[in-house]
Order: C-alpha cells, then structure tokens, then sequence
C-alpha cells in the first residue's frame, strides 16, 4: 500500500513534468520557424513568469481568480458532474458584489466587504446548484445546461449593468455605481498582489481538507465513484451533488466578487474575459485535486506573465502564448494514457491493482 | 541585473554601426534623449479596425531615432493591464505609456499612474479632466464623427433605396455621435434617406455584427457602416450581399474593392508625435489632446471606383471646408429622432465642445433606439 501510494506520487509529478518539458521543446520549434531565437524565448519565459519578484507577483496576481474558477469544475468533478459553466457563476457573482449596495449600505471596514463576498458566493452557489439540481431532478445534462446558463448569466449582467443600474456618469463604458473606497480589497502588506490570492489558495487547502479528512467530503467522493453503489449504501445522492455544485459554484461567485472589489471597483463587462473557462483547463490539468490547482495556476498565471514578456520583447504575436499552453494541454492530457506504464515501477504496480479488480461489481 | 551576451553585443555594434552611416540623422537623434515607449492594445494588431489603426501609427513611430516601442496585443481590461503597464516600467524601462482601449483609463490606468509619478501615461478615449486626474496621465481622441459625416455624404449620393445602415457596439457617447454624424451627412443630400441602427451590444462579436448586416441588407439597406472594433465582418457580409460599405478605424478597402466606397481613418501618428516630442524636450505632459480632420488626428480612405463623380466633388468640398474650420457638424436647428429639439436654432456645439462627449440621442432620420 504504501509502495503503491508511493508510486501515485512520483507519477502525479513526473508525468506533468515531462509533459511541460516536452511541450516547452515543440515550442522551441514553432518559435524558430518564426525567425526568434528558441533559447532566449525559454529564458523570457522563465523570466517573464518567475524571473524577479515583479513576476513573481504578476504570476500570482493572475493565477488568483484562476484558483477559484478551477475549483468550480474541481468539486463538483469529484461528485462526478462535469460542469463548465464556472464563467457563468463568477458573472452573477460579480453583479450581486456590486448589487449590494444598491439595496442597502453595507457597514463599511471587512464586515461590509465580507457581505459583499457572501453575496457573490451565494450568487454563483445557487447558479451551479440550478445546474445540478436540473440533473438530478429532471435528468438535463449538467455539462450543457452549465454552459449555456453562462450564456444567460451574461445576458442578465449586461441587461442590468447597462441599463437600470448603469451609474449615469459612466459614459464610455457603462459600469455599476462604484463600490465605496472601504469596501475594496486591496493588495497584501506591501506586495502589488490583492488578498483574492490568500482567499484562492485558502479555499484550494479546505477544499483538499474537507475531501479528505470529513465524513461528509468522503460521502461526496463515493457519490462521484458510483452515485447507484451511494445509494446502495444510504447516502443521500441528490443532496450531495447539489451541494458540491453549490461549493463550486460559491467558489466562482467569490471569484467574481474578488474581481469587481479588488480590480473593477463595479461591475461592468471587462468582468467578461473567460476567467471561468481557463478555471476548466486549470482543474482538469490539476486532476480535480483542490490542492494541486495551487501549482498549477500558478503555473497559468506564469504563462499569462511570461507571454506579456515574450510579446514585449521578441515581438511574438499574444498567440504565440496560447499555442504554448494548447501543446502543454494536448500532451498533459494524453500523457494521462501513460500513468502506470512508467517503465521502472511496472512490475511494483501489477500486484497493488489486483485487488482492485476483484472489488469491482 | 543584466549581463551582456554575444546576441546584445552584435546587436549594440550592429545599431551602433547604423547609427554612424546615417550620420546626420544621429546627429538629430542626440538633440533629444532616447525614450522607450509601451502601446498597449485591446485587440490582435491586425484586425481591419481600432487597433490596426494603432499599431500602423506605432510602426510609423518606431522608425523616429531614439525611439524603442514595447507593445503588446489581447490584454483584457483587468489586472493584466495594470500588469503589462507595470512590466514595461519595471523590466522595459518605458516612461510613456500609451494604452490604447477605452476601458483602460478607469480604474487601471488611475491605478498605476497613482504608483509611477515620473512616468507619463497618454489614453486614447478617456476623459481626462483637469483637478480630478492626475498630471502625469491624460488623454486624446480625434473628431472621427467628421469621417464618418463624409461617409455619409457619399452614401447619401450612391444608394438607390435610400435606405443605409448602421452597424454599431453599443449605444455610448462616442457611438452615437458617429450615427448621428453619418446620418446628418446622408440627409445633406437626400432629405427623405433614413439610417437604421443595430446595435450587437459588444464590442467584437462577429457573429452578431453578420446577423446584424445580413438583416439590415433584408430591410433594403444599400449602404453600410459601422462602429465595432473590428469592420472586417461587416465589411464583408454587406459585399457579399452587393451592397456598398463605408470603412471605419482603418481603410478596409482590401476587404471589398469594389463595394468599398470611403472611409473614416484614425491616423493617430500625429498625436502619438505631439505627446512623445513633450516628453523628450521634457516639457510638460499634455493632458487633454484633441483634433480631427483639420489637425491631421483622421483622414479618409482614398475613394472606391464605384463612387460617382458628384459624390466625389460634394464630399470634397465639404472636406475642405472641414479642413479650414469652417463647417460645423452639429449646428442647430436638431432635432432627435423622437421630435425633441436636441440644440436649438442657431446654436452650434463646435467639435470641442464637451457637450458633444456626453451625447444621449440619435437624430432624425434614424431609426432605432438608444
């Protein structure tokens, strides 16, 4: 057992690893057939990303929201629903930040931003729970209802925004009234990174705690190994996805709301530039594991950083980044065939999946 | 930290060797000091539209001695751009930065200027204004409602249905006061000519600017623009359709050579050249830089072949007087499209007016709603 544990460990890194290593050298390639110099485009990109403390800091800004996206797609993963609809959840979590106000004055100082934030979580909690709830009730399938209530969340956000609640001195870019100067989030101590990253990284640890450690994160797990076998067994199927969508929909929502506070200062449409879809890519690359969407949106945030370096140095087209992380994706993804099949801890893996085998109904 | 390598080496001796065979111009270059300049852009550099028209003026501007651009394309309006604005200070050591799209100046541009007193910021769009916002950022825009007026002037001569459209993002400011403008130059000629108005509520959403163009030409509509960020979709649906197109932001003419009749250029090489040439004679940052025709801030695309010869002498006559300040767009009597007077008989609101900025109505002869 504790071999085979072992051996989980070494390939959950090794495999990433190598994937990024590979996807890095096809990159070389595409880049010299641009006419750039393949080397200094991998030292950019590791200066870009995490060369000095100023990328460092540009690398963890954005891989903030990123973690709290992930997580959307992350929990209810583990229930066993896929749902992509986080950008919808982090919409309608950004419009109740800024709705508030609207209907009464929150007291200012943290209580009022923590009014805020709840707001935005309840917000996306329940946009995801619909989602769930229109599966296990009515059989709709979460993938495509999550998305397209995206769709919809962005209707209503704009509906709103820009219309009866457009602030009328906002006359370029219709915005909300904006939030007051005490409501806002601002950066941690004296780094040019806003606390939206502590509430990122904090929810990714209780996220990785509660699957782990509680009763109720393991009925969760066993719901999203086979929900049949759960009921089997007593559990309470339907309510525990519900609430796995309303924690990852919570978690977009906060999301949303961590934007409008720290960044927008209202709500209005920059909100909109798919946050919620690269959560998607981060948590299925992090495996749907809370804690890994750590490192790996970080790693995210990286490329964001870096590809901002490349362009402003090398010339490189903005899509030279994104062809990067389609080549990371691609091999990552594929090199999930291979999890087992490291040659030098082959013979150690046959006997641990024995038993495994014999469990199976 | 930087440590010279065999690259930057070649490179320095390689500039250097330049530098030395264009001997006078160096000799130019060294009357004002080097200066590293950040565009910013919303969009990709080659999208027919807003941020084309900038990055041909960059490309322009980085020909000047003494000048070295960092740009970059796609950054959203959030953190990434106080990120990109603070990378090119901190690692690129730019002291004038220039983001380009409108949403940038509130709250991100504010933002960074707040932390970098001795660097200069220049917005394209914003407004700045005296007492509020800080010295060292400002903003300029140019009177492009004067393209597009022309636009309509030659529209109104070549559609036979006298029906034109209008493609438009969202219903703001700067929106309105082109439809109203190409309108106002369509009805110049033609008294009965309606302008019917789409607005597709995003700034690029190609699909809708194509349903939007598709519908319009079902309406009858024989003549287009438009105000998105990128014209291409437009300009190619009304071709495909057989109808003619006026361009926006950049010359689309490329698209559609034969439908293309003129067009409403930005040509922002001039204001980028007044605000670099402040900060390299160190004198103060102008804060709020303004022109249209008149100034060279916008020109018009040469005219298709299918324009006739009226409407060529008509929209150049009305050019000219444009260009000795003697034509003013909106002068009164005008009324919306709902029948209210907007400005009054004998009043006139010159291009600078700030009236002008907050526009909230759509003329008559428009149809559609803000």
């Amino acid at each position: 057992m504790n071999r085979d544990a072992c051996r989980h460990a070494i390939e959950a890194i090794a495999w990433p690893v190598a994937s990024l290593i590979a996807a890095l050298a096809l990159f070389g390639v595409f880049v010299a057939f641009y006419g750039a110099s393949p080397v200094e485009a991998w030292r950019l990109l590791f200066v870009g990303a995490f060369g000095d403390a100023f990328s460092w800091q540009n690398s963890l800004q954005r891989a903030a929201p990123l973690m709290l996206t992930a997580l959307t797609v992350a929990i209810p993963a583990r229930a066993g629903l896929i749902v992509i609809g986080g950008e919808g959840a982090l919409v309608v979590g950004g419009f109740a930040c800024a709705a508030v106000p609207y209907m009464f004055a929150p007291p200012s100082g943290w209580m009022g931003t923590l009014i805020l934030l709840s707001a935005a979580a309840v917000a996306g909690a329940l946009w995801i729970a619909m989602a769930g709830a229109l599966r296990q009730y009515r059989g709709v399938n979460e993938t495509i209802s999550s998305l397209l209530f995206g769709y919809i969340a962005i209707a209503l956000f704009k509906h709103f925004v820009e219309g009866p609640m457009r602030d009328p001195a906002s006359l370029n870019k219709p915005s909300t009234l904006p939030l007051a100067e005490e409501l806002r989030i601002g950066d941690i101590g004296p780094f040019d990174v806003h606390w939206g990253l502590a509430w990122g990284v904090a929810l990714c640890v209780l996220g990785t705690l509660w699957l782990t450690f509680t009763s109720h994160g393991f009925a969760t797990r066993v719901v999203g190994g086979n929900a049949r076998t759960a009921k089997l067994v007593g559990l309470p199927a339907n309510a525990l996805i519900i609430t796995a969508c309303a924690l990852g929909g919570a978690a977009a929502g906060i999301a949303g709301g961590i934007e409008v506070a720290a960044v927008h200062m209202s709500a209005n449409a920059s909100l909109i530039v798919g946050l919620g879809y690269a959560g998607i890519l981060v948590s299925f690359v992090a495996r749907h594991e809370p804690i890994a969407i750590i490192p790996v949106a970080i790693l995210f945030g990286g490329f964001g950083a870096a590809g901002s370096m490349l362009q402003r140095r090398l010339g490189l087209p903005d899509a030279s980044i994104q062809v990067l992380l389609g080549i990371a994706f691609v091999i990552i993804l594929a090199s999930e065939t291979l999890r087992g099949r490291l040659p030098s801890l082959r013979l150690s893996a046959r006997p641990a999946q024995q038993p495994v085998a014999s469990a199976a109904p | 930290m930087y440590m010279w390598n065999r690259r930057d080496w070649l490179r320095a001796t390689g500039a250097l060797g330049a530098g030395a065979l264009a001997l006078p111009w160096s000799r130019l270059a060294l009357g004002q000091a080097p200066i590293t300049i950040g565009f910013i852009y919303v969009g990709p550099r080659d999208d027919f539209g807003y941020n084309q028209a900038h990055a041909e003026a960059v490309a322009e501007i980085k020909k000047l001695p003494g000048i070295k651009a960092v740009e970059e394309e796609n950054v959203p309006e959030t953190q990434s751009v106080q990120k990109s604005m603070q990378g090119m200070i901190s690692q690129d050591g730019a002291t004038l930065l220039f983001p380009t799209s409108f949403g940038y100046f509130d709250p991100h541009m504010l933002a960074v200027a707040a932390k970098n007193s001795n660097v200069r910021f220049a917005h394209c769009g914003g407004m700045w204004t005296e007492g509020k916002h800080p010295k060292n950022t400002g903003s300029f825009f140019g009177y492009i409602d004067e393209g597009q007026y022309l636009n309509g002037v030659v529209a109104g001569h070549m559609s036979k249905s006298k029906k034109i459209g209008f493609v438009a993002a969202k219903p703001i400011p700067q929106v309105l006061r082109n439809i109203n403008a190409f309108t106002m130059g369509a009805r110049s000629v033609d008294p009965k000519i309606t302008t019917s108005v789409v607005f597709t509520g995003e700034w690029s959403m190609p699909v809708k600017e194509a349903e939007a163009t598709n519908s319009l030409a079902d309406q009858g509509v024989d003549v287009f623009t438009m105000h998105v960020d990128g014209p291409k979709v437009v300009v190619e649906t009304a071709a495909k359709r057989n109808a003619m197109v006026c361009g926006y932001h950049a010359s689309q003419a490329k698209l559609a050579p034969k439908a293309y009749l003129t067009g409403a250029e930005w040509n922002w090489s001039s204001a980028y050249r007044a605000i670099i040439d402040a900060a390299r004679t160190g004198k103060p940052h102008p804060n709020f830089v303004r022109g249209g025709l008149k100034e060279g801030f916008i020109k018009t695309s040469a005219y298709g072949p299918s324009v006739s010869e009226a409407a060529r002498k008509n929209a150049d006559a009305i050019k000219a007087r444009m260009m000795s300040g003697k034509f003013d767009i909106f002068a009164g009597e005008i009324k919306d499209n709902t029948g209210k007077v907007v400005i009054a008989k004998g009043a006139v609101q010159k291009q600078t007016d700030l009236e002008l900025e907050k526009m909230g109505y759509l003329v008559e002869g428009v149809i559609g709603k803000v």
